[in-house]
């Protein structure tokens, strides 16, 4: 096993390439649940969660049918649908045999389908060629980061709700620039790994 | 006439009045992620708009036969199959631009937009006025990712379509077409649409989003 790699990988998802906030995937519920901190928590719960066991998923599903069948480019159109299965059935499951899990998270789940972070690490497993246990890390880590940007971009929002803003700035314009603000902090990151 | 006056409607109304980006912030990841240059944002406003037209056609005319319950996955099928017809087709003719969007163009999947147009729009009209409104809506995208690509191509490179427009009057500011660039430029084009037009921005909190990722908690829950 290369622990160097996952080593890699785990700090590149979670703070230099950052899934919010360099990447840009997940914006809706980044802008949308941050505005407080523990519905920030749940949603990034939940979104851990997902992306982990969907990463492991789509890649078996990649190596063991799509690329022996030739289907290789119907990746996008089988992804979706299941990833879409999929958070139904941790639905299901969850509330069957683990229900303060499924307490906890549930509300957050079937808001996770289209969530693009999920289908966007599913993606990128397959564009890095990653194997299976690298493509577990990476959906697992890529989820911690975005539950680290969503987590301390709740907190900044927090605080501006007490602030005097000018009107034209009130709500989704000066949450943009906080966002702004926090992900040019990310960029302390960037010389971490080669 | 009142059929054409309708259709008139539906196609202008999504450039300026019901602006999918400006005004009802949807499809933000595109919106931020691909802006660096005026090229990329013309080039996935287009890809966007092909596959809203296609989905929304499709959808409009098989309103009547997709059972109400599984109607947001049989959305999301037509709409992949589109977003993989227009993979394909920039990978064959316009490879260089395929590069440049990357997984951006898969991601049209789950582009708010698009699912929102088809529920709120295709399921319920006739297959003219969905293509029309597909293309009102394609175009008021397209415009509002160009806006955004100008401005950060022009302050943070100092060109234009890779022109160079400024004439080094001053020193590129690298950091807009840095992530952090993509969330300030939005947020000062938001205020200034606030500030300067009579038109307030709706954040309706993705409630128009048919698959709400929970940003209102006011959206009810769909069940796939």
């Amino acid at each position: 096993m290369d622990w160097y790699k996952l080593m890699v990988i785990v700090i590149g998802a979670l703070l230099v390439e950052n899934f919010v906030l360099s990447k840009f995937l997940g914006i809706c519920p980044f802008l949308g649940v941050s505005k407080k901190l523990s519905t920030a928590l749940g949603m990034g719960g939940a979104v851990i969660f997902v992306m982990t066991i969907a990463s492991g998923v789509t890649r078996l599903l990649y190596d063991c049918l799509l690329v022996p069948f030739g289907l290789g480019y119907l990746q996008t159109i089988a992804f979706i649908l299941v990833i879409a299965a999929l958070v139904q059935l941790v639905e299901v499951v969850l509330k069957r045999f683990v229900p303060p899990l499924y307490k906890a998270l549930g509300i957050y789940l079937p808001l996770i389908t289209t969530n693009c972070a999920v289908l966007g690490v599913a993606l990128l497993n397959i564009e890095e060629g990653y194997n299976l246990l690298e493509s577990v890390v990476y959906g697992f880590s890529g989820g911690l980061g975005f539950t680290l940007g969503l987590v301390l971009f709740a907190g900044v929002r927090e605080r501006l709700e007490y602030c005097d803003i000018p009107k034209s700035f009130e709500g989704l314009p000066i949450a943009l620039i906080a966002a702004a603000l926090v992900s040019v902090s990310f960029f302390g990151f960037q010389g971490l790994i080669e | 006439m009142s059929v054409v006056k309708d259709g008139y409607k539906n196609l202008t109304k999504g450039i300026i009045k019901e602006n999918p980006v400006f005004r009802l912030v949807l499809g933000t990841c595109p919106t931020l992620a691909i802006t660096t240059s005026a090229e990329n944002g013309i080039g996935m406003g287009i890809a966007a708009t092909v596959v809203l037209i296609g989905s929304n056609a499709v959808i409009s005319l098989l309103r009547k036969v997709i059972p109400d319950k599984v109607r947001i996955p049989a959305y999301i099928t037509i709409i992949a199959g589109f977003v993989t017809i227009v993979q394909m087709l920039l990978k064959a003719y316009l490879p260089a631009i395929d590069k440049q969007l990357g997984i951006y163009i898969p991601l049209i999947v789950v582009n708010c937009i698009i699912l929102a147009r088809a529920e709120m729009f295709a399921s319920k009209n006739g297959v003219i006025m969905s293509i029309l409104d597909a293309i009102g809506m394609g175009i008021g995208f397209t415009l509002a990712l160009l806006t955004l690509g100008t401005i950060r191509e022009v302050l943070g490179n100092g060109t234009w379509f890779g022109m160079d427009i400024t004439g080094g009057i001053f020193e590129p500011v690298l950091i807009m077409i840095l992530p952090p660039g993509g969330f300030l430029a939005f947020g000062f084009v938001l205020s200034a649409i606030n500030k300067f037009t009579s038109l307030k921005v709706e954040h309706k909190d993705c409630a128009s989003c048919p698959m709400p990722c929970g940003a209102s908690g006011k959206g009810e829950e769909v069940k796939l």
